[in-house]
């Protein structure tokens, strides 16, 4: 029964810390996905969260500025302005009517600030069968 | 050609079916005709399914663009090389190659096995009919990559039409790895159902001890090598076309492929306790049934974009299909444990916590916290959707911080499992084994932290690296001394001999090695360094010892894209060294570009360059640098892991001569480490 109560100590003691871990991780790096519609209910702390949003880049929409670039997410029949702030060049997927994620923040103006932009060509991509190609430079990894 | 093909795979379907049914009388009537009519209805269905694969490819290469597929796909233009790869650029394509694979493994088992394993062969049947059952109706019903073009005419009956030229395949597939590295992913994927299924159907028949074990060791050790190899040749991938600098993201397809390969690799050391000491019967099992779900789990997220990963397509067709298979599998798996768990008892138990069963305990442990903590993060969003309604998604730093400790305890491991004793080992033979490893560890840690190896998941991989490296070195050279005492041969023939003569633990040996240099390589992310610059020609960037001049810009028109490539001069103190290309591709079928990453690799460090695109600010072309140090290590380090993979796959050579020297040096203590050297296993299939 001793050595079972040893290997049970050993067992625990690793997994306790390792969900420790996982749990600190998860604090670090957790990022809430919300539709454009829904950014319109989201009330008080929940508004200002870090926060991923998908939708379709609007035709036309894009504009490059010095600093910045500004779009038009469209989604559900709505319409969100996206300011772009990163120091990343977008990437090549990111044209009109592409599909683009974007992660930052809500800014009071109702426009949407972005830190960074992931993209997909809706036309014509398909998966990479089992790859671990991912179609944007993004901010995975850093 | 695909109406041949269409027909060849409803075919298929009939025959898979007929194995399954006419299994399952085989298995209840015991009628010798029956058994052998299903068993030729399963090589049968396999046959079908390589034709229809090559009419697939017969029509990629006679440029049909009268099939969906193709026009989505190909064009013209294409290189050969990259019309093979065709077949698995789609969802269709990649679901019919899936079936070809899992069909060559089922052919081979079910031809090299014929007229052996009567007991068990049907049930086995029966397992691998059902699964082929399930992707046929894919490829048959639901995803057919046989459509033809087709638009609405005048009166309302579809017409066919043909197109001129096809749209051409995506520029990121575009890439020499493209064509080799699905190819390896799918075979781990698929190769995972040899196993499963002698499992499944050893425990369905109560088949007596641990013969599914031996009989499914070389396919698993299969698998698994492909699994490992599309893993790395992805990350590779990954890293030389997407140009973020790094190859493994955390991405939820990365992830996938990363889950069946963690229970696989526990799966792979557990069998050795059932083998040697008739343990963990039920853990095996489960570990296999695991391992399966979790290749279907994983071709499921790549296939249907459960999880929002940007390239994966959202096709929630495919979705419920699979989700209702693996629930069938999951039902199959705990109603046959539940009626024959009594066959699975163990017969020992754990005896001392410093052993070589405790060492096969805690590896398990951790790849199974480790398969838990990815799936877990994985599959987050959907879990969190489900539980509280948002969406949550958890990124890199999570599975940083539980798989980093992981992976470093498990290296440590890796050093120390191989040279505990069964049951019990001595503080002496641990002095023994490990004083000098140890010592050379801490040694060479020391060196590294003058050298500024400050951090600290660094500092003790590099330790543990050297000290596993010391062990696996000196298992070799104790044993290879033996042999060349009593033989004369030279020290590295003497190597050769004693790997050829227990492959599986040498061959095992190299493996661990292998892995030791792929963490070498990840331990060098810690000092990662990057720049990026607006260039006019003419600039310069910094990077570590490099400095790096744009001389200017090219324009070069290929065959199916414009290439636009900076020319960058990179000088070593102030001298020149070579010239660098990053490159972007203009596409002429698409509107997406691709991105060429220059790389230059040593050693000790990667030079990495991309030609990252137009700064949002100053409309200039954007040079971003990076220094990875140690990346070709990982490389390397997966080369080594297949041969050793290769080695422990080849036959043990007898050892007539050097045993009978051994029994005439009865009495004569011989070295430890020799031991399992000389005394001959049993033979395993």
């Amino acid at each position: 029964m001793k050595k079972q109560a040893k290997f049970g100590i050993g067992i625990s003691v690793i997994v306790v810390a390792l969900g420790f871990l996982a749990w600190l991780g998860y604090g670090e790096s957790k990022t809430y996905y919300h539709t454009i519609a829904e950014l319109e209910t989201l009330k008080g702390s929940a508004k200002s969260q870090r926060m991923r949003i998908g939708g379709t880049v609007a035709a036309g929409s894009i504009r490059r500025f010095s600093g910045r670039v500004d779009f038009v997410l469209e989604g559900e029949g709505k319409a969100l302005p996206i300011t772009y702030i990163g120091s990343d060049p977008l990437p090549d997927t990111f044209v009109d009517k592409s599909q683009a994620l974007v992660e930052g923040r809500p800014a009071d103006d109702g426009r949407f600030v972005a830190e960074h932009v992931q993209a997909k060509c809706a036309s014509k991509y398909e998966a990479a069968p089992g790859g671990t190609a991912s179609a944007a430079p993004s901010s995975a990894g850093r | 050609m695909d109406v041949f093909g269409s027909f060849a795979l409803i075919l298929a379907f009939v025959c898979a079916v007929y194995a399954f049914g006419g299994g399952i009388a085989a298995i209840i009537t015991r009628h010798p005709l029956l058994v052998k009519s299903t068993r030729q209805a399963g090589i049968a269905t396999c046959c079908l399914i390589f034709l229809a694969t090559f009419s697939l490819e017969y029509l990629f290469f006679s440029d049909n663009f009268s099939v969906g597929y193709v026009v989505a796909h190909s064009n013209r233009d294409l290189s050969t090389f990259y019309k093979i790869a065709a077949l698995w650029a789609g969802q269709e394509g990649s679901l019919l190659f899936w079936s070809f694979l899992l069909a060559i493994y089922v052919f081979s088992v079910l031809v090299t096995y014929r007229n052996k394993n009567g007991e068990l062969m049907p049930y086995v049947g029966v397992v691998l009919a059902g699964v082929q059952i399930f992707f046929l109706t894919l490829n048959n019903f639901v995803e057919s990559p046989f459509k033809a073009l087709a638009v609405p005419g005048a009166n309302g009956a579809m017409d066919l039409v043909a197109r001129a030229d096809g749209n051409g395949l995506t520029p990121l597939l575009q890439y020499p790895e493209m064509v080799i590295h699905p190819p390896n992913l799918y075979s781990g994927y698929t190769g995972f159902t040899i196993p499963f299924a002698f499992a499944l159907g050893a425990l369905l028949a109560r088949y007596p001890g641990e013969k599914w074990i031996h009989l499914t060791r070389k396919w698993t050790m299969i698998a698994w090598m492909f699994q490992s190899m599309g893993i790395l040749l992805g990350a590779h991938w990954a890293y030389a076309v997407l140009g973020w600098g790094g190859y493994w993201g955390w991405d939820p397809v990365e992830n996938a492929s990363l889950l069946p390969w963690l229970t696989g690799t526990a799966f792979l050391h557990s069998v050795m306790m059932q083998e040697k000491r008739g343990m963990m019967k039920v853990w095996n099992v489960w570990l296999v049934f695991c391992t399966f779900l979790l290749c279907i789990l994983g071709t499921f997220l790549t296939r249907s974009g459960v999880v929002s990963s940007v390239h994966a397509v959202a096709n929630s067709k495919i979705g419920n299909l699979f989700v209702g298979f693996m629930a069938i599998v999951v039902l199959v798996c705990v109603g046959a444990y539940l009626k024959n768990r009594d066959y699975l008892k163990s017969e020992n138990q754990l005896d001392s916590i410093v052993s070589r069963e405790s060492s096969f305990l805690f590896n398990n442990l951790l790849l199974l916290v480790a398969c838990v903590a990815v799936l877990s993060g994985t599959l987050f969003p959907v879990f969190s959707e489900w539980f509280t309604g948002d969406r949550i998604s958890v990124g890199a730093p999570f599975f940083n911080k539980v798989n980093i400790p992981i992976g470093l305890l498990l290296l440590f491991l890796t050093g120390v499992g191989p040279l505990l004793a069964w049951r019990k080992t001595s503080t002496e033979s641990l002095k023994r084994n490990f004083g000098w490893p140890l010592g050379i560890g801490l040694f060479a840690g020391l060196i590294g932290f003058a050298l500024g190896f400050r951090q600290f998941y660094s500092l003790v991989c590099l330790i543990l690296c050297v000290l596993v490296g010391a062990t696996v070195v000196l298992e070799f050279s104790r044993g290879a001394r033996v042999i060349r005492s009593r033989s004369g041969a030279s020290f590295a023939a003497s190597a050769i001999d004693l790997t050829m003569r227990n492959t599986r633990r040498y061959g095992g040996y190299i493996v661990h090695m292998g892995m030791v240099f792929v963490f070498i390589g990840l331990a060098g992310a810690a000092f990662n360094r990057d720049a990026q610059k607006d260039m006019r020609p003419g600039d310069t960037i910094q990077m570590g010892p490099y400095t790096l001049l744009l001389q200017g810009f090219e324009t070069r028109p290929e065959k199916n894209y414009t290439a636009q490539r900076m020319l960058v001069e990179v000088l070593r103190d102030n001298k020149p060294m070579m010239m660098l290309y990053p490159e972007k591709r203009r596409f002429a079928t698409t509107v997406e570009n691709g991105t060429m990453v220059a790389i230059y690799s040593t050693l000790k460090e990667d030079l990495y360059v991309v030609y990252a695109g137009q700064s949002p600010e100053t409309q200039l072309p954007v040079m971003h640098v990076f220094l990875n140090p140690l990346v070709k290590w990982i490389w390397f380090g997966g080369v080594v892991v297949v041969f050793g993979t290769l080695v422990a796959l080849l036959p043990n050579r007898r050892a007539v001569l050097v045993l009978s020297g051994a029994q005439q040096a009865v009495g004569q203590a011989l070295p430890q480490g020799l031991m399992p050297a000389v005394t001959m296993r049993e033979g395993h299939d």
